[in-house]
């Protein structure tokens, strides 16, 4: 990731790790994202990514307790979008078992086990950095072909 | 969430509106296993034609359905599935628990 090039447009936001603010989050991201107007589609799919990444942080990272779940979102020119959720909560010891298709731990909650996998087919990229313990950042990243001579400049 | 029964061919129909979220989803599932423990229908159908958005909840919430009504032989089938929910449907592989029908995954 070019993490140095500079955004045409970026903002964050914290929540608490309350379901409800699962929409909060999806929607805060998609009215960013309208400004490079996206597809239908793209908007969709951004929209569900974000709302996956939101909802693991409530179900997984902070499962007895409430916690702050930080986001960001930035557009780079040529209609790249870079959006990054972290928490603070109990961290993931294995992460490529945890991205697994129908890998879950929330039994409890009829979880399907295939947050990661809808990420991974909504987005270009998806990063996921964590230890037990410590925080863990979901990097999603996804290019919006942008319509007639718009290069992303908002 | 409204639901339309039946009782003739023994089917019960679920009409789901609005989001479908993790926290949605948990409100959504109490009142339909009333509705399939009330009932014990033959055919349980879930329609999504009022559905504006779903995540993975809403695969986890077929899913614990089919469970529900398989278990006393019942089926489960999906129903007018708005065009950017086919994705993750298909993408979980709904179509091979549940029937699609209008606007199932295969469209």
């Amino acid at each position: 990731m070019r993490q140095k090039e500079k955004p045409v447009n970026s903002f964050k936001f914290e929540l608490e790790s309350r379901s409800i603010n699962e929409s909060l989050a999806r929607s805060c991201i998609a009215a960013l994202i309208a400004q490079l107007d996206p597809t239908v589609d793209e908007l969709a799919d951004i929209r569900t990514a974000v709302s996956e990444a939101v909802t693991n942080c409530i179900v997984h990272a902070y499962p007895d307790q409430l916690g702050k779940i930080y986001i960001s979102a930035a557009l780079y020119r040529g209609g790249r979008v870079v959006i990054r959720v972290k928490d603070k909560g109990c961290g993931i010891s294995d992460v490529p078992r945890a991205m697994e298709p129908l890998f879950t731990t929330g039994n409890t909650e009829e979880r399907s086990g295939l947050g990661f996998s809808v990420m991974q087919s909504m987005m270009d990229r998806i990063a996921v950095r964590s230890k037990p313990g410590g925080p863990t950042v979901v990097t999603l990243e996804k290019r919006l072909r942008l319509k007639g001579d718009a290069d992303g400049s908002v | 969430m409204s639901t339309v029964l039946s009782p003739v061919n023994e089917t019960l129909t679920v009409l789901l509106t609005g989001e479908i979220d993790h926290h949605t989803a948990a409100a959504l599932r109490e009142e339909i296993d009333a509705a399939i423990e009330e009932h014990h229908p033959r055919l349980l159908t879930l329609d999504f034609g009022g559905v504006s958005f779903m995540d993975s909840s809403g695969i986890g919430l077929v899913m614990g359905r089919y469970k529900q009504v398989s278990a006393y032989g019942g089926r489960v089938a999906v129903a007018n599935t708005p065009k950017p929910l086919r994705r993750v449907m298909r993408l979980a592989g709904l179509d091979r628990l549940a029937e699609m029908e209008n606007g199932g995954t295969s469209q």
